[in-house]
């Protein structure tokens, strides 16, 4: 479903081009669940990016369901991101004036749903990650694994086609963490496609397939040979 | 909820940028009630001198006898034209497009004595239509000149109203006999009181004003002249045809060339009228200007407010573009929260301009000066013009922070700390 053929990102500042992605080629499939890692600066986040359809690339084409998306307006990409990609990040990015309940909504504001059609799937959000009692709190009055799993509902809010995670356990103790991890696993095995960046090779074991990435290029792209460790 | 959001989103913002919201409110508010009040003082302005305009009368034309410039049928130049009474027949006869005509005696210092009371004023001879053409209302209980005072001669005076105060002080004036010049007369009506910005040989409410036959038989023995002529046109939009015609039956009767301009004077008040309401509007669109551009400055503070705005709620902008707003969005909300502080500081303006509006209402103003600047009115218009401006301002002032805040970058965006 997903189909990148020659990917650059070149990053303009003036004076110096810095190449943050240098011809990447990579294909995903349907219910796959990958983890990509690498040092910093070595374009994980730039590629979330570009197939998150935050960014575009600068060379390459991009196929998502068979659909060139590398040269769309703004606003066809944030329909993009609206439908298909589900964003989880390490800080949450929550909206802080906003309760639970607002925040979760957010995405199905944007797709244009009428506000009964909206109660109804934030409702069975928060039921699905387990915070419906915590519905008119704001973020700040929430633990760091329950801001996680709100991003998360809010990330779900479309049933997009990916789930895009962004080191979602990097500000989180090692047991949220694990939770944390519990969820995108079950979410995979439920039928969704989650791509994670992570540095911790104790998450990325759980995951199906490890992208890893140096100086803008995959360095390694395998299936995880601990594929039958049993989900912890 | 998106409403909710919205607002919970400016009540946030409110919290963060208290101060600046506030001054910046109270400089709308300043900016409004600067263009509605020097709105209303030029309405309020324009009323009363429109009110004071027509003291002199209706849509009419002055008529003076005037020199020759042009010799004419082996007439030389420099002759000077003198209206006769039986000239206002003639024009009459002539020009069937005259409506009312009326010829004027006039006279300097004449003495008029109501019991130990002497004054000495100007009296004028005219016929009835001075009343419609040149304002010449009478107070309840009294009459202007009728057509039989003027078939019999009679010696029935009006006063103006300042000149009736002069001889008769509180005492009721009509019906009692006054002395002319050692003659009676039987005082007829007082003129209502009146304010009047177009004037010859003084204003009319210290005039004395009796039949013109009456003048003619009392006063024309050694000076048989009219002063001068007043006529008005049945359709004002053809005063220039009538003009001409004046120029050629007097022409005719004067032997002048009918193209010398200076052998009659005209005035003509429709056209001076036309100039000065020009003017008025000169002055409205002035005033309209000078309180718009005090709105604009305004208008920077609610930019400048946006600008902040928009650069504390980076963050969120990336949020929500990364959540699949579009940019549209983006933008509406910001611009609705800039049109939100232009509408409050309006709305506050708006009410602080009708209470001073209505508090000058309340104050007696007795300063000659003074009345003719007349009152402050805000008119329906007024109220509009100033709704419009706001909204402009509100648009314009908001438009660039948000138009920045829909263009921004969503990646950069949610790196934004």
């Amino acid at each position: 479903m997903i189909r990148m053929k020659s990917i650059w990102r070149v990053y303009d500042t003036g004076k110096v081009k810095v190449e943050a992605l240098r011809n990447i080629d990579l294909f995903i499939q349907p219910n796959e669940f990958i983890s990509i890692m690498g040092p910093s600066g070595s374009g994980k986040s730039t590629l979330m990016n570009i197939i998150g359809c935050l960014d575009v690339p600068t060379g390459g084409n991009y196929a998502l369901e068979g659909k060139e998306v590398s040269r769309l307006h703004p606003n066809q990409l944030a329909e993009i991101r609206n439908r298909k990609m589900g964003f989880v990040f390490q800080n949450f990015n929550l909206l802080n004036y906003a309760s639970v309940y607002e925040n979760v909504e957010l995405p199905l504001i944007f797709a244009g749903f009428s506000s009964r059609k909206r109660r109804k799937r934030v409702e069975s959000l928060l039921d699905k990650v387990g915070l419906t009692e915590r519905r008119n709190h704001l973020p700040s009055e929430l633990s760091g694994g329950e801001m996680q799993r709100i991003a998360i509902a809010r990330a779900l809010a479309n049933n997009p086609s990916i789930i895009l995670a962004d080191e979602p356990t990097g500000n989180l103790d090692s047991t949220t963490g694990k939770e944390i991890i519990n969820m995108f696993e079950e979410l995979w095995r439920q039928g969704n496609t989650v791509v994670m960046i992570t540095h911790d090779p104790e998450i990325s074991r759980r995951t199906k397939r490890i992208i890893k990435l140096k100086d803008g290029m995959i360095e390694n792209d395998e299936k995880n040979h601990h594929e039958n460790q049993t989900p912890g | 909820m998106k409403i909710l959001l919205l607002a919970k989103l400016f009540a946030s913002d409110f919290t963060k940028q208290k101060k600046k919201i506030t001054l910046t409110v109270l400089a709308l508010t300043w900016g409004t009630v600067a263009i509605v009040m020097l709105l209303a003082f030029g309405e309020g302005m324009t009323r009363q001198l429109r009110k004071a305009r027509s003291g002199l009368g209706g849509p009419i034309v002055i008529l003076w006898g005037g020199e020759t410039t042009i010799p004419y049928e082996g007439l030389r130049r420099g002759r000077e034209i003198r209206f006769m009474d039986e000239d206002v027949e003639l024009l009459k006869k002539s020009i069937p497009e005259i409506e009312m005509i009326s010829g004027e005696y006039s006279r300097w210092g004449r003495t008029l004595e109501y019991k130990d009371k002497t004054v000495s004023e100007h009296l004028t001879g005219v016929y009835p239509s001075f009343e419609k053409m040149r304002a010449h209302i009478a107070q309840k209980g009294g009459r202007f000149i009728n057509e039989l005072d003027m078939k019999n001669r009679r010696r029935v005076i009006f006063l103006g109203h300042e000149l009736k105060e002069k001889l008769f002080k509180e005492e009721e004036a009509v019906g009692k006999t006054l002395l002319l010049d050692n003659i009676p007369f039987t005082v007829i009506g007082v003129m209502v009181e009146k304010m009047q910005m177009g004037m010859y040989s003084g204003p009319d409410v210290n005039k004395a004003t009796i039949p013109s036959t009456t003048f003619k038989a009392i006063y024309t023995h050694r000076w048989p002249y009219l002063s001068n002529i007043v006529y008005q046109p049945k359709d004002p939009g053809r005063v220039k045809y009538v003009e001409r015609e004046v120029f050629r039956v007097l022409g005719k009767k004067y032997k002048f060339d009918p193209e010398d301009e200076r052998a009659l004077w005209v005035w003509d008040v429709i056209e001076g009228r036309k100039i000065f309401d020009k003017i008025l509007l000169g002055i409205q669109v002035f005033l309209g200007i000078m309180g718009g551009l005090t709105l604009m400055i305004a208008g920077v503070g609610v930019a400048n407010i946006m600008y902040v705005t928009v650069r504390r709620r980076t963050k969120e902008i990336g949020i929500k573009l990364a959540l699949g707003a579009r940019r549209g969005y983006i933008m509406w909300q910001f611009l609705l929260e800039a049109i939100v502080i232009s509408a409050f500081g309006g709305a506050m303006g708006m009410t602080a301009s009708f209470t001073i509006t209505k508090i000058l209402e309340k104050i007696p103003v007795k300063e000659e000066g003074l009345q003719w600047l007349g009152k402050p009115i805000i008119s329906a218009e007024i109220a509009l013009l100033t709704a419009l401006v706001l909204g402009i301002v509100g648009v314009a002032s908001g438009y660039f922070p948000s138009l920045r805040a829909s263009r921004l970058d969503p990646v950069e965006s949610l790196r934004y700390e």
